[in-house]
């Protein structure tokens, strides 16, 4: 692998070269490195690009590493991979990308992934994504993600992107089937024309299937930023959605999370709420030594966390 | 040793709040500001943190005149404030505020279960907690004082930190007043109506309608503070009617 996508693979995971579980390291639309381990195996897709990855049932505990970088411009990279989790399996996924150009040619990263999630099964779905280097070249990245909860399995899925991508769409749906949940936690930080929509859609079809998806956001400069999560309830279950933004500067955000009950057992709630960072807060923290400005970067760190 | 010289200030309606204070407070006093509501006592406290800026007068600070230094620069200088109606940081943690307090100083686990037990909240149950609506306006309340307390400045300014906060916490709140004003040393005002905060003071000082009404050692102070009619003597009152 080439030395961007090491000093990118350090800002999105805290992968090791020494690493002695599975991974795949996708750079510049190519392989740059991959390992199998005995209980999860990753192959090569035979119909387009892409991987497919194999976690046998009952594996517990492992980390299984797909990041996948972009290093220059002129490259439009589009890839597939479909994760099957087994029965019972317990483990950590972590995702990623880096998008980085400095040549003044656009760069771009679309990665579709597709989870089979088996009964009893957890999965930790980790997935940061930043942009790096100069110039006028564009950093994309549009993430699908489109899981399939079955009988009493979790995803717990944590994803941020807090700098250099200059736009970015992220569709993301999910089915829970019985006792299935979808936990989602996104932070997002947009700057100067930075553009960031996310559309999350969950179906409960499954009597006490569950989905929670908290979203912070922090829209500063002229960004631009649009938030919609439609959660239908088809069956005795729980849903909530909470879209929570600072706004700054001449920023917009247009948050819109939607709730469709279709069964009377079936218990929604969303929340949404924009604002500026408020004077007391500032106040509060320059009392305790910061000023404005640290104050500020101190609340939206917090915010972020 | 905090002094402040003939300090005036007004709303922008043109409402006379402070009118020509006149206040010397030693180092390492507990000394406790009170007086009827709308009296100026929080408006005076402000003033000492530089929240609020005086229409005229001076304030200095171990002899240095701070009366045009803004917040950020008191606080560096040893002022912290612990507000009456404390805000809230959607994400920021217990534990991360208090680490902000502490500025420079990192605070171990262990320290900051001591100073969360100073104001009755048990650590492990809320470091990972967020200061925002999760919690209730006694348990915000006492963080506040909390990250005060975290600061261990010299002079230390709570702004009627009784308010919102149950008789149980309250009683574990004159403790850890009398445990600070002990131990650590620095200099406290507190602005407060209650008698049992009344009775930990060093020193008293009675503000009315924007004067400096008096102001001397508790014990020589507390009859005329409590007489009928006065706000300590309505709390007093409110207590004894609680208890019953």
């Amino acid at each position: 692998m080439n030395d961007i996508t090491k000093m990118l693979l350090g800002q999105i995971t805290d992968f090791k070269p020494d690493f002695k579980g599975a991974y795949n390291i996708r750079e510049d639309g190519g392989c740059a490195g991959r390992q199998s381990s005995e209980n999860i195996k990753i192959e090569n897709k035979t119909d387009k690009p892409g991987i497919d990855i194999r976690i046998a049932a009952g594996t517990v505990g492992e980390t299984v590493y797909i990041p996948a970088c972009v290093t220059h411009g002129d490259v439009n990279d589009l890839v597939y991979n479909d994760f099957f989790v087994g029965k019972d399996a317990d483990v950590v996924i972590v995702a990623g990308c880096g998008v980085h150009t400095s040549d003044g040619h656009d760069a771009r990263h679309n990665g579709i992934h597709r989870f089979f999630l088996e009964e009893g099964s957890r999965v930790k779905y980790l997935e940061k994504h930043i942009g790096t280097g100069m110039g006028s070249g564009g950093r994309s990245i549009d993430p699908v993600t489109e899981v399939f909860l079955g009988k009493n399995s979790v995803l717990e899925m944590d994803t941020e992107q807090i700098g250099g991508v200059d736009r970015s769409v992220r569709n993301t749906s999910a089915v829970c089937e019985e006792g299935a949940r979808l936990l989602v936690r996104e932070r997002l930080l947009t700057a100067k024309d930075q553009f960031a929509e996310t559309n999350f859609k969950v179906e409960l079809n499954g009597l006490d299937s569950a989905a929670d998806i908290v979203s912070r956001a922090v829209a500063r400069d002229t960004s631009k930023q649009v938030y919609t999560s439609d959660i239908v309830g088809n069956a005795p279950c729980s849903g909530h959605s909470e879209c929570d933004a600072i706004i700054a500067d001449k920023a917009s955000v247009n948050a819109a999370p939607r709730l469709i009950a279709n069964h009377g057992d079936a218990a929604l709630i969303h929340e949404a709420a924009i604002g500026k960072i408020a004077g007391e807060q500032i106040l509060k923290l320059r009392t305790l030594g910061m000023t404005e400005e640290e104050a500020e970067a101190k609340i939206i760190e917090g915010f972020l966390s | 040793m905090i002094k402040l010289e003939n300090i005036s200030w007004s709303t922008p309606e043109g409402n006379r709040v402070l009118d020509g204070v006149n206040l010397t407070i030693p180092d390492g006093k507990l000394v406790v500001i009170t007086g009827p509501n709308g009296g100026g006592k929080t408006t005076l406290a402000k003033i000492i943190a530089g929240i609020v800026t005086p229409d005229s007068g001076k304030i200095y600070l171990d002899g240095e005149d701070i009366t045009d230094l803004d917040v950020t620069e008191r606080a560096r200088r040893g002022v912290s404030f612990a507000f009456q109606q404390p805000v809230r940081f959607k994400g920021v943690t217990v534990r991360q505020l208090l680490q902000w307090s502490a500025g420079d100083r990192k605070l171990s686990d262990a320290q900051l279960c001591d100073i969360l037990g100073n104001v009755g909240l048990c650590a492990s149950e809320y470091l990972g907690r967020e200061v925002s609506s999760a919690l209730s306006g006694g348990e915000i309340k006492r963080i506040e004082i909390a990250s005060v307390i975290a600061r261990g400045t010299k002079l230390s300014i709570f702004d009627e930190p009784e308010a919102g906060i149950d008789l149980w916490s309250f009683a574990n709140l004159i403790k850890a007043f009398r445990r600070i004003h002990e131990e650590l040393g620095g200099t406290l005002i507190i602005i407060s109506h209650q008698e049992r905060i009344l009775r930990i003071a060093d020193e008293i000082v009675l503000l009315s309608d924007g004067k400096l009404g008096a102001s001397g050692p508790a014990n020589e102070m507390m009859e005329r503070v409590l007489s009928s009619g006065s706000a300590a003597y309505a709390c007093r009152k409110q207590e004894v009617a609680f208890n019953e």
